[in-house]
């Protein structure tokens, strides 16, 4: 790999450095401007989809033919490829064996790159597919930050493996996923997930052994035995693990507290739905009062209806993102650890080449080509993880705050519907002059 | 601030109380009718009419009552221990004058026990009137954030509305407002309480036994009445039941609102480590404080609310002591009659000598021989005063029995009609906390959009 040109360097002139450890002074080129020209173009609702549908599309025009180098240069620019793959995960369907029962779901690609045979691709699989398409992706960009798959159990312990809800809530986060991943400059490319998407049966390619790919988990865990940790870390890996930390905090606290209000809410509305129907059995009762007392009844039930609708929505677009992002920021600390172990391995080889226990020229020869070779990956290693942590920063912001965003306005929209049906039942009890209330 | 529901009870009899004047003589000082059963009316004729009756009838008529305060006493109970307990001020003033009109009488001190003797004294006084419910003795269909406890503060507000309200509808009713143990408790502070037992009201009290096996007994209730009593029994259990649900509906919603106080606290946390959002999130943060605090009064105005169910619900119980007097009274009136019946039998027997029914005496004359015709001719003088005697009762208790059933009936039209209009008020009104708070929620959301937004 040739060298990519370093971003801390050279920004780190050009932006005035703050205090707080924080996304900007890593990510920000100038010509990248915060968010916005890709939050402008980008369509609502990414990361929730029909079956179907479309992914958003992103509006950077940079142009993506595929030299290697172009394309890091294009990385550390912050610029994202047209797109031209797009996956879609549906139709989960319960597929029994002998010996387990599990369920399949299809994906679907579309394309109009070169180095695809065809246009359209159709597969199916399972989630254990999905767990050895990221192993992969890991094993060949350790320092990439990967979305996160959806857990592989719930331990609410409130929803079945096999309920609908679960495997909806599952669905979607696959097919996030996916498209993230294939929105991704590096990943996109990835031959895994080529194979993923367009062979058949996976089973023969996951059976082929680890080859290459484990080398380097291999050589991480040696790594890890040997090394007491890294020495010096650079002061913004440093603020970059401190912010994944808090924001990790952050996340698990939204979830939390988000999951908390999906239950009130819930509770609520099975009270609700027993309250409105006693104004009902009341106006039984009753000859003149029946007709206002129906009236509210009516109104509650309406009521009950749109709250319905506005819990739908917390449960499948924001609990969801919020827990998603939860589990990014653990990718984020992952990510933060390999990239240490990198610079602890070379800093290990570098106290080797340091101290005098060498005995003959040709071993002082091959430690120094090693050493060399190591402080490459651990450049290639930082820039890439600088690059990714800018693109996954924006990606952050924009998801996050078009899920709030869109919480907040089916919440206003929630109150509107039920005023609207109060003011009916007012309108409707038309009082005599002298009765009016403020 | 009085309750939605008392101020437009005021209101009304204002507007009335307005036509009335222009009527009577202006310079009468008899302004502010607080009855409204007698000015449905709206011809000038019958108001000339009403006034008249009114002036010389209404004891009340003058009078705004207040209850204006509350405070905590202590003092030793009946089984000499130490207690604390609230007692409240009664205050009247002229209706008609201004703003510094003077308190008429002492302006006394007054316990619920004592609002509760003298709620008991109307019930046996006036059987046929459906009397006004006192505001409940401990809170009840609460939800949690309501303390059960007599003492708190909120509750002994609710209960002071509660009492100025029994108090003014005491005052409006026509055959109430008259009742001078009612003037002297809301007048004078000492010796009240030895004037409603001097009253000797508790002897003309039924007993329960004998108004129990009356409601067991009775054979030909008016169906009206029975009718009533059933109303009253299913009211009495769909205001209940709603009671109860809507506490566990506001205890949920309430849940709810305050989590949100929650992303206030995160988002604040949160903005500190960002900064393009951080002040998107801060100040989105402070909105969904504001939300989770305008829970609070959005579930007192509901209280009144349900304090308005929850005075409809006491007045079945009002309903249905109506009802039990008229089987009382019914009851009795068949037993006179059948006693009646009895002893014309026996007069017959008497007379004829022919033992029709068996009889213990039929039976000993038979075993031991006839008794003496002198003995005879007493016993069938006693026995035609008895009749006499038990003719005028069967007639007198017809008498009571039609009146009571007029009287009552009367009474129960009336309270329908309040029931109606004041319960369909309350509906609004609650409609109308509705619409409030879907607005503040709008607001809200609004709000935290553009805060997003800008993030």
């Amino acid at each position: 790999m040739s060298a990519a040109p370093v971003l801390s360097g050279d920004l780190e002139e050009d932006l005035d450095l703050e205090e707080d450890e924080d996304l900007e002074v890593f990510s920000k080129n100038p010509s990248l401007a915060v968010g916005s020209s890709v939050s402008s173009s980008v369509v609502q609702g990414s990361l929730v989809h029909s079956p179907g549908a479309l992914v958003r599309s992103s509006g950077s025009m940079v142009n993506q033919y595929g030299l290697e180098e172009e394309e890091e240069e294009e990385e550390a620019r912050g610029g994202v490829p047209t797109r031209d793959l797009f996956v879609t995960v549906d139709h989960p369907e319960s597929h029994v064996t002998a010996i387990e029962t599990f369920i399949v779901y299809r994906v679907l690609a579309r394309t109009t790159r070169g180095d695809f045979d065809s246009s359209e691709y159709e597969v199916h699989r399972r989630y254990q597919d999905f767990l050895w398409l990221r192993g992969k992706l890991e094993e060949g960009h350790p320092t990439l930050i990967i979305h996160p798959l959806p857990e592989k159990f719930v331990m609410k312990g409130l929803v079945e493996r096999f309920s609908e809800d679960f495997i909806e809530t599952r669905r979607r986060a696959l097919q996030t996923f996916l498209s993230k991943t294939a929105e991704h400059p590096m990943l996109s490319r990835s031959p895994q997930l080529k194979v993923f998407l367009t062979e058949q049966d996976l089973t023969a390619i996951k059976k082929q052994g680890p080859s290459f790919l484990s080398r380097m988990g291999d050589s991480v865990r040696a790594a890890a035995i040997a090394v007491r940790g890294v020495r010096a870390r650079p002061q913004e890996f440093g603020a970059m693990q401190d912010y994944a930390d808090e924001f990790s905090c952050k996340m698990s606290a939204l979830d939390k507290v988000t999951q908390r209000i999906i239950k009130e809410q819930n509770e609520y509305l099975e009270e609700l739905s027993q309250y409105g129907p006693l104004y009902s059995q009341w106006a039984d009762l009753e000859a003149d009062l029946a007709e206002p007392l129906r009236g509210v009844a009516g109104c509650l039930d309406l009521c009950g209806r749109e709250t319905e609708e506005q819990l739908r929505h917390l449960t499948e677009v924001l609990q969801p993102t919020l827990h998603q992002y939860l589990l990014c920021a653990d990718t984020l600390k992952t990510v933060l650890r390999r990239r240490d172990h990198i610079q602890a391995e070379f800093e290990a080889k570098n106290d080797a080449l340091a101290s005098s226990a060498v005995s003959k020229k040709g071993d002082l020869e091959t430690l120094k080509e090693e050493a060399a070779g190591l402080e490459e990956r651990v450049e290639s290693a930082n820039s890439a993880l600088k690059g990714d942590w800018a693109r996954w920063g924006d990606a952050m912001r924009n998801d996050l705050r078009e899920a709030l965003v869109s919480t907040a306005d089916k919440n206003q929209d929630y109150y509107e519907k039920c005023l609207a049906v109060w003011e009916t039942f007012l309108l409707s009890q038309k009082t005599p002059p002298g009765q009016e209330e403020d | 601030m009085r309750t939605g529901q008392l101020t437009t009870h005021t209101h009304t009899h204002t507007h009335t109380s307005q036509e009335t004047r222009t009527m009577a003589d202006s310079d009468s000082e008899e302004a502010a009718v607080l009855d409204n059963t007698d000015l449905t009316s709206p011809e000038s004729e019958n108001n000339m009419i009403n006034t008249m009756v009114e002036r010389e009838t209404a004891l009340l008529k003058k009078i705004d009552i207040n209850v204006a305060e509350s405070e905590k006493r202590s003092g030793k109970n009946t089984v000499n221990m130490q207690e604390t307990y609230t007692v409240y001020l009664i205050e009247i003033r002229p209706a008609n004058a201004a703003e510094g009109g003077l308190p008429v009488g002492d302006s006394p001190w007054r316990r619920y026990s004592e609002f509760e003797l003298l709620r008991t004294y109307l019930l046996i006084t006036y059987p046929f009137v459906v009397i006004p419910p006192l505001p409940e003795k401990r809170a009840e269909f609460v939800w949690h954030k309501l303390s059960a406890d007599n003492l708190d503060p909120d509750f002994v507000e609710r209960r002071r509305l509660g009492l100025e309200n029994f108090l003014i509808r005491v005052a409006s009713h026509s055959v109430l407002s008259k009742d001078k143990i009612f003037y002297q408790f809301l007048t004078e502070e000492k010796g009240w309480r030895e004037a409603v037992l001097e009253t000797g009201f508790q002897d003309k009290a039924d007993s329960r036994l004998k108004s129990l096996s009356a409601t067991l007994r009775v054979k030909n209730p008016d169906k009206s009445f029975t009718d009533l009593k059933q109303y009253s029994d299913e009211l009495n259990s769909a205001i209940s039941h709603l009671l109860r649900v809507r506490a566990k509906v506001a205890d949920r919603m309430y849940g709810v609102y305050k989590v949100h106080g929650n992303y206030g606290r995160i988002f604040s946390e949160w903005s500190a480590i960002e900064k393009e959002m951080g002040d998107g999130l801060q100040s989105a943060g402070h909105h969904m404080d504001t939300h989770s605090a305008s829970v609070d009064d959005i579930l007192e105005e509901e209280e009144h609310y349900a304090d308005q169910l929850k005075e409809y619900l006491f007045y079945t119980d009002a309903l249905r002591s109506v009802c039990r007097k008229h089987e009382l009274i019914q009851y009795e009136l068949e037993m006179a009659v059948l006693d009646l019946a009895s002893k014309k039998q026996q007069r017959e027997e008497l007379t004829t000598g022919a033992v029709r029914v068996f009889s213990l005496k039929g039976m000993s004359s038979k075993l031991f021989g006839q008794e003496s015709p002198e003995q005879r001719e007493s016993r069938l003088a006693a026995l035609q005063q008895s009749i006499q005697a038990t003719e005028d009762a069967v007639l007198d208790k017809n008498q009571e029995c039609r009146e009571f059933m007029r009287m009552s009936w009367e009474e129960v039209k009336r309270f329908k009609e309040q029931k109606d209009r004041e319960l369909r008020e309350a509906l609004i009104s609650y409609a109308i906390m509705q619409i409030s708070m879907c607005k503040k929620g709008i607001q809200v959301w609004s709000n935290a959009k553009e805060c997003f937004n800008k993030m």
